[in-house]
């Protein structure tokens, strides 16, 4: 199958290439031989970049199949333009045995859309006492090990989990967040809380639990990837580490990116977020961190929580937000407002992220697998439960006219989305 | 412009009226807003030996259900027992009947009294319950679409006025 | 943000959900018409007409036979009926939602829901979904707002002191877990009150408290200084002993109000708790029934004002 792209305006974070042109493409990767095309795509007036990979989307499956299952969420995937993402482990079961870990991957393989990159549970059943076969579950397909939102509550069994991974060079994906102090808390502990009377989450239960990680990865050498930063103190944290040399790097949620605190409103639960949407000054930090590289990577953070869920007190309902097919459109929004050039906002989800998952995605250059992704920046649609593919409806930008429409997505060289 | 009766001159002539249908069991009560003001001016004319009471039947209407309550309500005060009294209810406009439906409902909460007599300051008609004045000021015809009010100035002086809306 | 659920079309009031982002107008108009409705039961026949017909749940999640009783008692004052669901023993144990549960009322044609829940905002969901014609109060939610207990605090304040532009008034204790004070603390920065105290420790007030516009002090003697208004809070006994607090005791020694603390507020002070009162343990029993306490009155004025916001409502 070779494959033709024309006319459109090619742009490749990694090289920086933004400029009209096509791309050809031949047994599922990236060519610069021009050979006669069994396909030809139109793609004037589109972006032809590489295909996004979201470095945490749960498809909930094992285990959470009434929220949302595979099939539904990897047709999201493919309708968001992404084309690899790597889910956290906390599934029911977790994601703790080889077994889970190799079905999940053959049932993605099967759907043939995104590719899936399972990231393995750090203690079996994520309890935080018992190590899991780390090396095991690399064998079948782990790309990293992580506690998912249930951070760890003893530092002992990090620093051991810490140097195992260490030893066979396994990269730990963390959430800096104090147990203890988090406990009972559903909301920033502010202004907002205070006011809505709901208990609260303190910045300093990042920061002090980013304090010990950073402590651990200097006494232990791990590499370690902090995920969803939330504050404002953190970022500044990371950016001193990385000057330090340390082997780490952070992403952040990116409705994170554009809400805070104030966006609770009168209770709405869609805003009901892990970690929590923090002070407006938390949110710009954010903001400045992911545009200035301090914050590697911006991911969806899919959760796909159903309607009963979410239909509930603001501290009882589940919390998350579905977004797979909201993070090019909301990335787009956070590029334009910083006014960055196109190639620098897609590399928060192409090259930085394909660096930081260790592939050889996330960009366009001959040789490499052809995941890419055709978009429209221009073309603005209304979010609403009907036009989103995914099972889960729940986004705090239900009615929001967004820009950034994906026409067609390309995983290995093959159409798996076209924008009917 | 139809011509309006005096409040002022109808007053005396009100009271004059009364004064021989007082008896010992005579009390009076006066109807938020106008009747209150009505009343106010009459009893000390009249020499009754209880003080006047002041009913605002806010809690007693038949539109609540279609209009809500009326905002600010006041008080009743009855400052003397209404069982077995004979009770001069004052109001200042006597129209559909239903404002002295509800005062009377109002008054049984209080006790039983003995009679009830209406008065009013004037009479413009369009009962819609059975119910009559026994002291009337004056017979007033009102232009459809208006209504008759009884005002009260910065001096004190009472006068009928016409307001827009039936 | 999303327009004030609390309010129609018209501006008026359609739920009561908390005081905070009530206009001044409202507030004083629910003041104003509980006063003549204090007159009602004051009188021997303690009964208005004036919601014959209308059906009032009284929708407890959270059990509370005191706050329940006294909204019982206003809507039968008011001749509506009454229906009192302990939700906490019933549905909701067997696994109904929230939202169910209020739909399966609403079918027995309710037009008032008087939600008590132990889950901020829980009454704003409930708001969110009953049918046009009903409508909502909030008995209390979580430690957000308890907006009939602020409004009788606040009738309270206004029957004993007239006037709210002159005002200092202290809230002693728990803030954190109040939803009393929350409410009241709202309803007086709205009424005009110049000064505004929380009393308490640093682990009973919530983070950033200030910015509700009131002054915090730790050390109640200072805090008590030329107060008109002292209003006590409850502690609940699950704090009492553990990390926020190492004994009732202590407390007591520090954040108690006692005769001599009282003397530091102006000389015709008024106390005030929102009960059930602990003695002995925020309030000394020569306190709490000696000659500036109005703890009692609270109670009847509450009924009153319980009244005015259920007729305001249902009217609307």
């Amino acid at each position: 199958m070779k494959l033709l792209i024309k006319g459109g305006r090619v742009v490749d974070p990694a090289s920086g290439r933004d400029e009209l042109g096509d791309v050809f493409v031949s047994g599922g990767k990236i060519s610069d031989k021009k050979e006669k095309a069994d396909q030809t795509i139109d793609a004037k007036g589109l972006v032809v970049a590489p295909g996004l990979i979201d470095l945490s989307a749960r498809l909930r499956e094992p285990g959470y199949e009434y929220k949302a299952t595979l099939e539904s969420e990897m047709d999201a995937a493919v309708a968001g333009g992404v084309t690899s993402l790597a889910c956290p482990p906390d599934t029911d079961p977790p994601l703790d045995e080889p077994g889970l870990v190799d079905m999940l991957r053959r049932r993605a393989k099967a759907l043939a859309r995104a590719r899936v990159y399972p990231v393995g549970a750090l203690t079996v059943k994520l309890a935080g006492e018992r190590l899991t076969e780390m090396a095991e579950l690399a064998e079948a397909g782990c790309v990293a090990f992580s506690q998912a939102n249930a951070p760890l509550a003893d530092t002992q069994v990090l620093w051991r989990a810490m140097q195992y991974a260490a030893t066979f060079g396994f990269p730990v994906w963390l959430r800096a967040e104090d147990r203890s102090l988090a406990h009972g808390g559903v909301a920033h502990d502010g202004e907002v809380a205070t006011r809505l009377g709901l208990p609260g989450i303190p910045s300093f239960a990042e920061t002090i639990a980013l304090g010990t990680l950073l402590q651990l990865v200097r006494a232990t050498g791990t590499r370690v990837h902090v995920c969803r930063l939330s504050t404002a103190v953190a970022v500044e944290m990371i950016r001193a580490a990385k000057k330090e040399g340390l082997p780490v790097s952070c992403d952040v949620g990116i409705h994170h990116v554009h809400l805070s605190e104030m966006d609770l409103g009168y209770y709405d639960s869609h805003c009901r977020l892990e970690p929590p949407l923090r002070s407006q000054r938390d949110r710009d930090a954010l903001a400045a961190g992911l545009a200035d590289g301090t914050v590697d990577c911006a991911v969806s953070d899919h959760t796909p929580v159903d309607e009963d869920q979410k239909q509930m007190p603001f501290a009882e309902a589940e919390p998350g937000a579905t977004g797979l097919e909201l993070l090019l459109p909301l990335l787009l929004k956070w590029g334009a407002a910083k006014k960055l050039p196109l190639a620098k906002t897609l590399a928060r989800v192409t090259s930085d992220a394909a660096r930081i998952l260790g592939v050889q995605t996330g960009r366009i250059e001959a040789g490499l697998p052809a995941d890419l992704v055709l978009f429209d920046p221009q073309q603005s649609w209304r979010v609403a439960p009907e036009v989103l593919r995914s099972q889960g409806k729940n986004t705090p930008f239900l009615g929001y006219e967004l820009a950034g429409r994906v026409r067609t997505t390309i995983v290995a060289g093959n159409v798996v989305y076209e924008q009917r | 412009m139809t011509k309006l009766p005096d409040a002022e001159t109808l007053l005396p002539k009100l009271a004059a009226e009364l004064r021989g249908h007082i008896t010992p069991a005579s009390a009076m009560i006066g109807l938020h807003t106008g009747g209150a003001w009505l009343a106010e001016r009459l009893h000390p004319l009249l020499g009754m030996k209880d003080p006047l009471g002041l009913m605002d039947i806010a809690f007693y209407r038949d539109d609540y259900a279609k209009e809500g309550l009326k905002h600010d309500p006041k008080r009743t005060k009855i400052p003397f027992e209404v069982e077995g009294r004979d009770l001069l209810l004052v109001d200042d406009v006597l129209y559909t009947g239903r404002t002295v439906r509800a005062a009377m409902n109002e008054l049984f909460d209080y006790g039983r009294p003995r009679s009830i007599s209406l008065v009013v300051l004037a009479d413009r008609g369009g009962r819609q319950l059975p119910i009559a004045a026994q002291h009337v000021g004056a017979r007033v015809e009102v232009p459809a679409g208006k209504r008759l009010r009884l005002k009260r100035g910065a001096s004190g002086k009472l006068s009928l006025e016409l307001e827009d809306g039936g | 943000m999303a327009a004030n659920p609390q309010l129609n079309a018209n501006g008026e009031l359609q739920h009561l959900l908390s005081i905070e982002g009530l206009p001044r107008e409202i507030l004083v108009q629910i003041l104003d018409t509980a006063e003549p409705f204090a007159g009602v039961t004051e009188r021997e026949v303690k009964k208005v007409p004036l919601m014959r017909g209308k059906s009032v749940f009284n929708l407890f999640f959270e059990a509370s036979t005191r706050t329940r009783t006294t909204f019982e008692i206003a809507a039968k004052r008011l001749s509506a009926d009454v229906i009192n669901l302990n939700v906490a023993a019933s549905s909701q144990s067997k696994g109904e939602s929230l939202l169910d549960t209020v739909a399966n009322l609403s079918a027995m044609q309710a037009d008032v829901f008087v939600v008590r829940h132990g889950s901020s905002g829980a009454p704003y969901l409930i708001a969110r979904h009953v049918k046009p014609h009903e409508h909502v109060i909030n008995a209390g939610d979580g430690r957000h707002a308890h907006p009939t207990q602020g409004l009788l605090d606040l009738y309270t304040i206004r029957h004993y002191k007239k006037d709210f532009t002159g005002l200092t008034v202290a809230i002693v204790g728990d803030v954190l877990h109040s939803r009393v004070a929350r409410s009241l603390i709202h309803g007086l920065t709205t009424l005009g009150a110049p000064e505004v105290r929380v009393i308490g420790p640093q682990t009973l007030l919530p983070a950033g408290v200030e910015s509700l516009g009131v002054r915090v002090f730790h050390d109640m003697r200072a805090g008590l200084k030329g107060c008109d208004v002292v209003v006590m809070l409850r502690l609940q006994n699950e704090r009492m002993n553990g990390a926020l607090l190492p004994s009732a005791q202590e407390f007591f020694k520090h954040y108690g109000l006692t005769a001599d603390k009282l003397a530091l507020a102006k000389a015709d002070a008024i106390v005030m708790h929102p009960g059930p009162m602990n003695r002995g343990v925020e309030i000394d029993s020569s306190v709490a029934d000696g000659p500036h306490s109005v703890i009692l009155p609270q109670v009847t004025f509450g009924i009153a004002v319980r009244m005015a916001v259920m007729s305001i409502v249902a009217g609307n």
